[in-house]
């Protein structure tokens, strides 16, 4: 069972996940080069670098959906509870399904008032959208949907990569805002890929980036995110501003 | 009503009503046609049968389990589209099911293309409804894994999914009700058996629970409605209940929901 808690570095202390000398190849290609980080329980990692770098596979290697070497070690006790919000969940996927949303989560979870009590909890009216194909619902509500869909299992961890920028999910929340409710209410640890630079300084603890190079750079936003370490990721264009918040 | 009738009815309605459930999980799968090139793999088997004098469904089921497998296997070992295998495999089928029909005669050559129910046996009959059974159970146990695994392969492995063991009973399940299916309608059209009441279901359904058991509804109906036509007017009963399955689907056409 999780525990609600309420300061955020309260809960900041045990690694839930190490990942030692990590290799991927696709045939003679290596896409990840020894690879070596660790993510403590609670932590919100935002894995970052430019397309090509490995940032998906390194997340399918870590759930054991491509074949890798190195270790990728979980807490005691085995593998905690995941939910993985792959790249590329496009809302098409659905629109050619006879499904309701309702069905969709029933996947997961039979319970209705579990399933009625997470779609409010991430701002949706269940009984405007149960009876709806996901595909149908308005892009901010399937991104809500998406949320709520991977949290209803109450996981320890969430994968979610590249959540879909600039979608206005309605009102003053951004799907990262959304997101870093639930990790501060639930204690969730969050791994997430984004290119958003943005969003890094308001809600990273922790960055890990790779770049085509295998260069990588592992450790909070305020000491890693320098213009050299960017310029190392992403090549000499990329200019970025520090926002002050 | 007679027993020979009653028999070929009953056989028909489980066979109809499960290969259309099973029908509209392969539509889902985008693997609607692959009852077509399945069925006529079952041609060799089937002509084996007429030959030898055995039933033609073990003949059918035979070849398509070799068939299956030998697709499944081809599969792993070269990675390229289960569709496009199957047309290695099925083409093989027809092939060697023609070399081996000339040796019997006219009537057994008509009942291999487009199949003949109304001579169903009693061991047959109770052959086809535990079978039909069967997997009607094992597909409804597994029918939304298979369709979270289609929306997204990575979202159901990392749920836990075993979506390599799944795809397996599904398509030996696929398997057995072409088979089946090749009883009522012959090794030329059990994708006729498959895909048109999943189509007629889909025009109409918003939720999957509607999808999937509107189409063994109307699988049913239409196999109730083409051997009853066929029964009046002295025609083969397989073609009638494919006419009759696309008739329910384009009356289904008008009341297509959006």
């Amino acid at each position: 069972m999780l525990k609600t808690i309420s300061e955020t570095e309260n809960f900041i202390s045990h690694p839930i996940l190490k990942v030692r000398g990590l290799n991927v190849k696709f045939g003679s290609e290596e896409v990840i080069k020894d690879l070596s980080f660790e993510v403590k329980k609670g932590e919100f990692l935002i894995v970052l670098g430019p397309n090509g770098a490995g940032k998906t596979t390194l997340f399918r290697a870590i759930l054991g959906l491509v074949p890798s070497s190195g270790e990728i070690i979980w807490k005691e006790g085995g593998t905690p509870k995941i939910s993985y919000l792959p790249e590329r969940l496009s809302q098409d996927r659905f629109k050619n399904l006879a499904l309701t949303v309702k069905e969709f989560f029933r996947f997961k979870e039979n319970s209705n008032e579990k399933i009625f009590s997470i779609l409010e909890a991430v701002g949706l009216k269940p009984e405007e959208v149960l009876n709806k194909n996901p595909g149908n619902l308005s892009s901010g509500q399937f991104q809500r949907m998406l949320i709520a869909w991977s949290l209803i299992s109450e996981p320890e961890v969430l994968f979610f990569d590249e959540p879909a920028i600039g979608i206005d999910i309605g009102g003053e929340e951004t799907i990262y805002s959304l997101l870093e409710k639930f990790w501060k209410q639930k204690g969730i640890t969050i791994l997430l890929i984004t290119h958003d630079l943005d969003i890094v300084y308001k809600y990273a603890t922790n960055i890990l980036c790779l770049s085509k190079k295998g260069v990588c750079c592992f450790g909070p936003p305020r000491e890693i995110l320098t213009s050299e370490a960017l310029e190392k990721i992403y090549g000499t264009e990329v200019k970025f501003y520090e926002h002050k918040h | 009503m007679d027993f020979q009738f009653f028999l070929s009815l009953i056989s028909a309605i489980f066979i109809g009503g499960v290969a259309g459930y099973l029908g509209s999980l392969m539509i889902t799968k985008r693997m609607g046609l692959v009852g077509g090139p399945l069925g006529h793999l079952a041609l060799p088997g089937v002509a084996l049968a007429l030959v030898y004098h055995f039933s033609v469904f073990y003949g059918a089921l035979l070849t398509i389990i070799v068939g299956g497998i030998l697709i499944w296997l081809l599969e792993i070992k070269t990675k390229a589209p289960i569709e496009a295998l199957t047309g290695l495999v099925f083409a093989s089928g027809v092939a060697l099911g023609f070399l081996i029909l000339p040796f019997s005669d006219e009537h057994q050559l008509e009942e291999a293309l487009i199949g003949d129910i109304t001579q169903i046996s009693f061991t047959d009959t109770i052959l086809v409804i535990i079978l039909s059974t069967l997997i009607f159970l094992t597909i409804r146990k597994i029918y939304s894994k298979l369709v979270l695994a289609e929306i997204s392969e990575d979202l159901a492995k990392t749920e836990g999914i075993k979506v390599k063991k799944y795809n397996f009973i599904y398509l030996a399940c696929i398997a057995v009700i072409v088979a089946l299916t090749v009883k009522v309608v012959g090794g030329l059209l059990p994708v006729a058996l498959i895909v048109i009441p999943a189509l007629t279901a889909r025009n109409i359904s918003r939720s999957s629970f509607q999808y999937s058991f509107g189409s063994l509804i109307f699988g049913t109906v239409s196999v109730i409605f083409g051997i009853f036509l066929a029964n009046y007017f002295h025609l083969p009963a397989g073609l009638l209940i494919i006419l009759a399955g696309a008739l329910i689907f384009i009356i289904s056409i008008f009341f297509k929901r959006n």
